[in-house]
């Protein structure tokens, strides 16, 4: 079985493949920009690190939209992070970015949420949120997936992140898989069909992680 | 449910080898990085931080082998810093499989390289480590506490105020700061929890509390009154006085949030 890692330049995929490789030796893991590669895949991971802007300009550049938008429809696929944003609508980083629309909902800057809340309350700098949001956070199973199997709710994945999909005002509830807490709610893992993402790393996230990853690979979508 | 504080084990690293001294019953080499890294994966570390001080820099290869090795089997967290000079230096290390990059005298020398490295690799990957010490600046007359921050490993001197060049470094795309206090470093009697809690203060972006850590309730303090976001140590951990799930069982009891 060959999975597919999308290579877009940018940010560091060698986590990526290391943990894939580690939970599944017999797999062949594939860093790759190839449309072809891809294409022939069984599965397809998507990270993302960095600007989703750079990335979405990366994924133009490499003429890679149509072989992703196939993949999404077709085959079991993983995003994370901003592979997870990107299946939005819309991302307001980058002056705002269209994103491929598989789930309704814009992606927003934390600051969106906390600054009026903050400022009304004076809160003090040490209550005030860090962005990025960065380190473990718990994840609550919103609803049961084949991609959370052996993990228990409430677990902690490792988020690094400064934009986040939120769930009460536009998430149509039944694609939200996890939801996380950083001053609200927001989305931690959305699946639809053949398709899971996650907005944390989960080839970051020790055990946990690796379990998901495992069950990624053992998959149907 | 907050975001839990981190507790990140380092390694001082020397042409390969951890240095410093690391000495866990059970583990067959003490000096290998990646056995001490796989031993502090298993206690449950939330991170860890691999600082290179090999002092020629025709070694760097050596660095990279060993973050590969690291990478490949432990699946946190990796922050390595150490003779970042160039985006090249970045790209190579990120490539080899670290997840943030320190950069220290560089940021001082170039600050611009900040700016670069955050556009092109993104903020999430750069760490701008701060060595500070207490310093009055006498000619001034102040008399509120002030640091001045050091480069060449504590040696070099700047003149530079520690608390302006945090928030600069955060106006210019750094995503996360290392502060070492020069002062507490190897005393063991805490972080200097005023210039954690004034950087804190000072900045958006998160902070890991670094030098002096003596006892587990230092790790208590420096999140509790320091304000920091992380907090790191290495001798404490090294020479199994204390173990990282000792740590988090501490820290835990003091009503902090962690990753059990």
């Amino acid at each position: 079985m060959q999975i597919a890692v999308i290579d877009l330049g940018v940010g560091n995929l060698t986590s990526v493949k290391q943990a894939l490789t580690a939970v599944a030796p017999d797999c062949d893991v594939v860093v790759t920009s190839d449309e072809r590669v891809i294409d022939s895949a069984d599965r397809v991971v998507m990270p993302g690190q960095g600007a989703v802007g750079t990335w979405f300009a990366a994924l133009h550049d490499r003429k890679l939209e149509s072989v992703v938008r196939s993949s999404l429809a077709n085959k079991p696929m993983l995003g994370i992070c901003i592979g997870m944003q990107a299946l939005f609508d819309h991302c307001q980083e980058d002056g705002g970015i269209d994103g491929l629309g598989l789930f309704s909902g814009s992606v927003r800057h934390f600051s969106h949420f906390h600054s009026a809340k903050d400022s009304a309350t004076k809160k003090s700098n040490q209550e005030r949120l860090k962005i990025p949001q960065m380190g473990w956070n718990q994840v609550v199973h919103s609803q049961d997936h084949a991609l959370w199997h052996g993990i228990k709710d409430q677990s902690h994945f490792y988020f690094v992140h400064s934009f986040c999909a939120n769930i009460s005002v536009d998430a149509d509830s039944s694609m939200v898989y996890g939801e996380a807490n950083y001053g609200h709610d927001f989305i931690a893992a959305v699946g639809r069909d053949n398709v899971f993402a996650v907005q944390f790393h989960p080839e970051k996230s020790h055990d946990d992680g690796l379990k998901l990853l495992k069950n990624f690979t053992q998959w149907s979508g | 449910m907050p975001l839990a504080k981190r507790i990140i084990p380092c390694l001082d690293v020397d042409n390969g080898r951890v240095v410093k001294g690391v000495n866990f019953v059970g583990i067959r080499d003490a000096g290998d990085p990646v056995e001490v890294a796989k031993r502090y994966n298993q206690q449950g570390a939330d991170e860890i931080t691999l600082l290179d001080i090999t002092a020629t820099s025709d070694k760097r290869d050596t660095l990279l082998h060993v973050v590969e090795e690291v990478a490949s089997e432990v699946f946190i967290p990796l922050t390595v810093g150490g003779g970042v000079r160039e985006l090249q230096d970045v790209h190579n290390l990120l490539n080899a499989g670290a997840d943030k990059i320190s950069v220290n005298s560089t940021a001082v020398f170039n600050p611009d390289f900040i700016k670069q490295a955050s556009r092109h690799f993104g903020s999430q990957c750069i760490v701008v480590a701060i060595d500070a010490k207490q310093t009055q600046f006498l000619a001034r007359g102040d008399k509120q506490d002030r640091w001045e921050i050091f480069t060449h490993g504590g040696r070099k001197a700047t003149g530079i105020d520690a608390i302006a060049w945090a928030v600069k470094m955060a106006d210019y795309g750094a995503g996360e700061i290392l502060l070492t206090s020069m002062d507490g470093d190897g005393t063991k009697r805490g972080y200097d929890l005023k210039l954690t809690k004034a950087v804190s203060d000072a900045v958006l972006i998160p902070i890991i509390a670094s030098g002096g850590v003596g006892n587990l309730d230092h790790l208590v303090d420096g999140v509790k009154l320091g304000g920091a976001d992380a907090v790191l140590a290495a001798s404490i951990f090294h020479f199994g006085e204390y173990s990282i799930q000792q740590a988090k069982q501490v820290m835990r009891d003091a009503g902090i949030e962690i990753r059990l």
